[in-house]
């Protein structure tokens, strides 16, 4: 059984991350009727925000979802509630990777053909999604 | 000196609860010109104004302050309790220490000084107060309703019985409205039409009734009890008397141009009643699409008439009347949805609006009542309703929810359930709204017993595959992204108000909310006053609604209008604005201002050395002066002054708050 909590690290670390209240959502569930990618989905993107809402912070951990999401902003031209839902899964993916432990890779371990043929931005974003 | 007596109201604990009353009455005691301060846990209460009544017989007031509510609450109580111990009751000063003070100050060390300020205020302005007297005026025993749709029949038939003249100004060339479009009505499924002309032909046939078709309101001055209105009779070039409404004129007009009625979807002739219970039944010619007014050429009407009752030199006409009130009853608009482009609204034709389907289901809608697909004239087997188009979104449309749309089209997809029998409804909606008398009941019926499937999400993407629109939405209960192949979309569009909704509220001075929608005076008590005295508002131009609700509010309305007419004097205004004018310069820049027209410029003589000097200046008529203060403040020689709000009066209030900073 799952039990709603009221107080949650992620869901705060979230609001901060990403200036979005879950709050104001009231499950029209148009983001996931827009979303062109939830066919990889586990979790259809109204359904995070409604376990954003019910605090269910375990479960979104485990969740495929926020690495799913492309950042195509579809969802949050559609919101009705001006909610920016992409906003809101960068949030949670960036709560996540802050409370992982150590750097997954550095600078060091990439070969110089690969630092000099991947684009800069490829490699920020890289070490932000995967290092501490 | 005064004999100013203080009274403190607790409010319960609405102001004693942040308001320290014992301080605020030690305070008082120590005002110039107080000899009597008490407090009244409810001074409204009868209690509570007896208590006043006695004070000023003991200690022989002749000034009273109270600190209590807004003056907007109670000043009228406490006017007439001092008004019964024998003071003039303009000599009573409210000091509003609840919605300026209490309510808006969390700690007791804040609002209390606070509270003493406003009432030392209030003590230093009532030591000013001057006894006044109110004028008498007279009611013009004559109503006018703006809108002749459901609303404005409803409320011009209940005036109309109680006696008085009303007359309906419509700019249609019919009255009728919106209901005239609709095909049935919920919650009873009883056909609109039936329902409606029998009010429309009563209406028209009262012999109280006046209808002023195809009209605009042009202008209205004056104010409760006398307002004096133009309004533009727009020519019709067709002679009302003479014609007998016989439709051979439409029948032969060789020219078209889209139907306003059928929201577009077929066209018109250019002379045209809009549909065929039109009331009156007397055409018009459209002036933008007739081709004698466009290119010199055709008169065939005026050749075919039997009566010759074509004029193409009729003018427009403008006709001045004065009423005693006024009631504005404008409608509604539908939201035009093509501003949501994953909707595809206005590049298919099988992608509807609500009130655009309902014109499908009508035997003189453009179908002929056949409910059949727009592209093909095929019977849509697979409709799908979207609701909340516009309504509760606070990004691209309407934050408020329409009210009318979770009913409609529950009525519709039952309605096409019987047309086609074996056409199936989906329903994409967030909330399922029903409250009502039988409407809970209605909705459960198209969902149980009609085979609509109500899918509880919304929709990402309308698009058209072969000869059909795939509709791509989620049903958020279980999760499941859904493709729907639809013949046919129909789009619930949000309620809103009129375009011309702002133009028609300065016209009559009412105001409206942030949509445009009117503004009652009070959202609980007062729903059909406004904050214009003697204009009153009726229908969807308040607020989105349906037709029960109308018709209660329109009959409210009219008991406004009747309780107000059956007065035959109206108690004036007392604080009206003075000019002093031997200090008036006679710029007249308060003529200019005076929004009733109360200001006239008058000559005086006056002793100059030996001879006789004549000069223009100002002077109010105070029965139309309604103390707005407009003059005062534009007065370059500061010689106006409203009664009961006079410059020393308000610098006293000023300097009583400031000099004991």
């Amino acid at each position: 059984m799952t039990t709603t909590s009221d107080k949650s690290r992620l869901i705060d670390d979230m609001k901060m991350q990403s200036g979005q209240d879950p709050a104001e959502c009231y499950q029209c569930a148009k983001c996931s009727a827009a979303c062109p990618v939830t066919a990889a989905m586990d979790l259809l993107p109204h359904q995070v925000i409604r376990y954003l809402q019910m605090g269910l912070e375990e479960d979104l951990l485990k969740s495929k979802t926020p690495w799913i999401c492309a950042s195509c902003f579809t969802c949050a031209a559609r919101c009705p509630r001006d909610l920016d839902l992409a906003r809101i899964m960068e949030g949670i993916r960036l709560s996540l990777l802050r409370r992982r432990e150590g750097n997954k890779f550095g600078p060091a371990d990439l070969t110089p053909e690969q630092l000099e043929k991947l684009p800069q931005q490829a490699l920020v974003s890289g070490f932000r999604k995967y290092n501490k | 000196m005064s004999r100013t007596g203080v009274f403190i109201c607790h409010c319960g604990t609405n102001i004693a609860g942040t308001v320290d009353i014992d301080k605020t009455i030690e305070a008082s005691r120590g005002f110039p010109g107080v000899v009597h301060a008490d407090e009244y846990r409810y001074l409204c209460s009868e209690t509570g104004q007896d208590i006043i009544k006695q004070a000023i017989e003991e200690h022989d007031l002749d000034r009273v302050v109270v600190g209590t509510c807004s003056p907007r609450m109670h000043e009228a109580t406490f006017r007439k309790a001092v008004a019964e111990a024998g003071l003039n009751p303009y000599l009573l000063e409210v000091a509003n220490i609840r919605e300026h003070c209490s309510w808006v100050h969390k700690n007791i060390e804040e609002a209390t000084p606070k509270a003493i300020a406003l009432l030392r205020a209030a003590a230093a302005k009532a030591a000013l107060n001057e006894a006044l007297e109110a004028p008498k005026l007279e009611v013009e025993k004559r109503a006018l309703i703006i809108g002749g749709g459901i609303a404005g029949i409803q409320a011009a038939l209940d005036i109309a019985e109680a006696g008085f003249e009303v007359d309906i100004v419509e700019r249609e060339p019919s009255i009728g409205g919106r209901m005239a479009q609709l095909e049935k009505t919920f919650p009873t499924l009883d056909c609109s039409a039936c329902i409606l002309t029998p009010k429309m032909v009563e209406v028209a046939q009262h012999p109280n009734v006046h209808l002023l078709t195809y009209s605009e309101v042009e202008e209205v001055k004056g104010f409760v009890g006398q307002f004096d209105v133009k309004i533009k009779q727009k020519a019709r070039y067709v002679d009302a008397v003479k014609c007998t409404g016989c439709g051979i004129c439409w029948e032969k007009c060789p020219s078209k141009t889209p139907s306003e009625f059928e929201m577009g979807l077929t066209k018109r002739k250019s002379i045209y009643v809009p549909f065929p219970q039109a009331v009156p039944m007397v055409p018009v010619i459209d002036r933008n699409a007739c081709l004698y007014f466009r290119k010199g050429r055709c008169q065939i009407c005026a050749e075919e008439c039997p009566p010759g009752a074509i004029d193409f030199e009729q003018q427009d006409e403008i006709i001045e009347r004065r009423y005693g009130a006024i009631i504005v009853a404008t409608g509604f608009d539908q939201m035009d949805p093509s501003i949501y482009g994953e909707y595809g609204y206005g590049q298919h034709p099988d992608i509807l609006t609500g009130l655009e389907f309902e014109r499908l289901f009508n035997a003189s809608g453009p179908t002929g009542g056949k409910v059949v697909r727009l592209s093909d004239g095929k019977p849509p087997k697979k409709v799908v309703f979207i609701q909340c188009i516009g309504s509760r979104d606070k990004a691209r449309g309407m934050n408020y929810c329409s009210k009318i749309c979770c009913m409609y089209t529950a009525k519709q997809a039952i309605l096409l359930k019987e047309k086609v029998p074996d056409a199936k409804s989906y329903v994409f909606y967030i909330d399922v709204r029903t409250a009502g008398k039988g409407y809970e009941e209605f909705q459960r019926r198209a969902a149980e017993e009609y085979d609509v499937a109500y899918l509880r999400g919304q929709v990402g993407k309308i698009f058209p595959e072969d000869d059909h629109l795939v509709v791509h939405g989620v049903d958020s209960l279980s999760g499941k992204i859904i493709d729907i192949k639809a013949d046919m979309v129909v789009l619930a569009a949000a309620s809103i108000a009129r375009a011309d909704a702002p133009e028609v509220g300065r016209l009559v001075g009412i105001n409206s909310d942030s949509y445009h929608f009117f503004n009652e005076a009070h959202p609980k008590l007062k729903p059909v006053e406004t904050h214009t005295a003697g204009i009153f508002i009726a229908g969807a131009c308040q607020a989105p609604k349906d037709i029960p609700d109308t018709v209660a509010q329109a009959g409210s309305a009219a008991v406004k209008v009747v309780g107000l007419l059956s007065k035959d004097m109206l108690q004036g205004e007392a604080c009206t604005a003075e000019v002093n004018q031997a200090e008036c310069s006679g710029c007249l820049y308060c003529e200019a201002v005076c929004p009733y027209s109360a200001i006239n410029p008058v000559e005086i003589e006056e002793r100059y050395h030996d001879g006789v000097l004549k000069r223009t200046v100002a002077e109010v008529n105070p029965a139309l002066c309604q103390g707005c203060g407009s003059c005062a403040v534009v007065c370059r020689s500061g010689t106006i002054n409203l009664k009961g709000f006079s410059n020393e009066q308000i610098l006293a209030e000023v300097d009583a708050i400031c000099l004991q900073r």
